[in-house]
């Protein structure tokens, strides 16, 4: 019985250099395979980690590139793609940032890179057509109705609620600015959207954050706005609803 | 449709086929600028995994490139040379993608890119054995009856070959197109990175395979290494432009095959648009060059 492909063989010695080499390998010179198949080492590793990097470019620019790509590639060897999508490869970083001992002098990593990720989704999701604005204007007028309508929100709009600034982090690097000018040490509260075909990331009040998340639990109108406001007093319904609407994030009601 | 219903048919959908001219890869950073400038290019191809995704800009733009050009859907992630069969839910979406933008092609590649669940987003290189032809022929099989349409296999660029293997590639390809009636996807960058790396005659090999196959071409830049004892060593990167090399070895080809869809493969360090096209007008030329084919059959 002839030998197959070593697929398991392979899948382990590619994603971990202290592996052997698989056997079973030639060269046409007889020159030792080890260095051809590092050939394919190097691909798997490095196109997995500018998959990274370019999915997290702010978090690389604040980690520096060489710490970025070194927490990229123990990411890459521990946590290889479970699918070809690769516009899904990512989703646990952040929280392997958070758990990784040389980004701990810097906190904010992981979030940053919860926004990004967010981006990325806010990106790719899917496409839904917002309800008419007279429409949404007569509901909010309707007191009888309003309360316990369900509204269907954006699936592109993401919130984040950080204790560092990751959304001036984010703006200060779409504008080619200084991120180390921006204080980190200020909580953010974030809506990251699609709002035609541009990325957006907003600015927002706790309030805000806890809005939407009550709105796409399938909460009522009048339990999303109570959440919102039992959590940040201050919060601003009115404005909240003004975004919603600029933003075209409202894609149905139910009353 | 089983494969034997689709042998001898042309590649893709009842009467629809790549034109043969050059094409380019669809790149987001120029979805705007081919909107804008809607240059003359004779299609574009995508990779069928990037499409993947639910909504936005790459289904926006991809829909109105679509309304004005052939489209090639090209996948990298079936892993056809691997041990298990495709995985349904991959076959189910490179079905939705294909039904929604009814490409003029679809090719896959002869490799395998993960096991067990991983995926190593790189094409790797199989045995050639007996058992491998049967696998990858059922493979294949499955997709063409899945999807309902023929396929293209590429030929693969490798840097190493196993002890086991029985067949040389060029049979084993040969075999698996004849078997499964799949058509051919030449990368004529593959096969002289891979006959420099192996020490084999590029035009012998190219030569032994079923060249009557062929519905589409790919041109790509290599970079330079080394193996072990010092001799070449190319690494198909698509990060660059396409060798001279590459160049002659196509040229020949076309005088013996005559046009045939030709794409510039650009898919790292991804220049501008203006130099994507350059490349391509290059290949065009080419094409014109040869007298117009008497019958686009």
């Amino acid at each position: 019985m002839k030998a197959e492909t070593g697929w398991a063989e392979w899948t382990t010695a590619l994603l971990d250099p202290d592996q052997p080499t698989p056997a079973g390998l030639r060269a046409w010179n007889g020159s030792d395979p080890a260095h051809r198949f590092a050939v394919y080492r190097n691909n798997v590793t490095v196109s997995l980690i500018e998959a990274l990097a370019s999915a997290f470019p702010v978090t690389q620019q604040l980690a520096g590139e060489a710490l970025f790509r070194g927490m990229a590639r123990e990411f890459v060897r521990a946590a290889p793609p479970r699918s070809p999508l690769l516009a899904e490869y990512g989703a646990d970083f952040p929280a392997f940032l958070a758990d990784f001992p040389p980004a701990e002098a810097q906190p904010w990593l992981a979030d940053t890179a919860r926004l990004e990720l967010a981006c990325t989704r806010a990106y790719h999701a899917t496409d839904a057509e917002p309800v008419a604005p007279e429409k949404i204007q007569a509901l909010l007028e309707d007191t009888d109705a309003l309360p316990a309508s369900r509204f269907s929100l954006h699936p592109s709009l993401h919130t984040l609620q950080s204790p560092w600034a990751v959304a001036s982090l984010w703006a200060t690097y779409q504008n080619a600015g200084d991120l180390d000018g921006v204080d980190v040490a200020r909580a953010e509260n974030t809506w990251i959207l699609r709002s035609g075909l541009q990325v957006a990331v907003l600015r927002m009040r706790a309030g805000d954050c806890h809005f939407a998340d009550a709105l796409q639990r399938r909460a009522t109108f009048a339990e999303a706005a109570e959440r919102a406001l039992q959590s940040d007093p201050e919060f601003d319904l009115s404005a909240c609803l003004a975004v919603l609407l600029r933003e075209q994030m409202i894609t149905a009601v139910e009353q | 449709m089983t494969a034997d219903d689709s042998r001898g048919a042309p590649p893709g959908a009842a009467g629809t086929r790549l034109p043969s001219r050059a094409g380019v890869g669809l790149k987001p950073q120029h979805f705007t600028g081919i909107v804008e400038s809607a240059p003359d290019i004779g299609f574009f191809e995508i990779h069928a995994e990037n499409y993947f995704v639910a909504g936005g800009p790459f289904h926006h733009y991809l829909g109105r490139i679509r309304e004005d050009y052939p489209l090639s859907v090209h996948g990298v992630g079936l892993s056809l040379g691997g041990k298990e069969p495709p995985d349904p839910a991959h076959l189910k979406a490179l079905r939705t993608l294909l039904d929604r933008y009814q490409p003029h092609s679809f090719s896959e590649h002869l490799a395998w890119s993960g096991h067990g669940g991983t995926f190593v987003n790189d094409l790797l290189p199989l045995v050639y054995t007996g058992a491998a032809l049967t696998r990858v022929c059922e493979h294949i099989e499955q997709v063409q009856d899945f999807l309902g349409r023929r396929m293209l296999l590429e030929n693969p660029a490798t840097y190493v070959e196993f002890e086991q293997s029985d067949y040389c590639e060029t049979d084993f390809i040969g075999e698996l197109v004849r078997r499964s009636g799949c058509g051919l996807l030449l990368d004529v960058n593959n096969v002289y990175v891979s006959c420099i790396n192996h020490h084999r005659d590029a035009r012998s090999y190219m030569a032994a395979l079923p060249l009557d196959s062929v519905g589409e071409i790919h041109l790509a830049g290599f970079s330079r290494d080394r193996d072990a004892a010092g001799a070449p060593l190319l690494i198909d990167n698509h990060g660059s432009r396409v060798d001279r090399a590459v160049w002659q070895l196509y040229a020949e080809l076309l005088e013996r095959t005559g046009r045939l869809p030709t794409l510039i493969e650009w898919d790292n360090d991804v220049p501008g648009l203006d130099t994507l096209l350059a490349e391509a007008q290059r290949a065009e030329a080419l094409l014109q060059s040869l007298p117009e084919p008497s019958n686009e059959s």
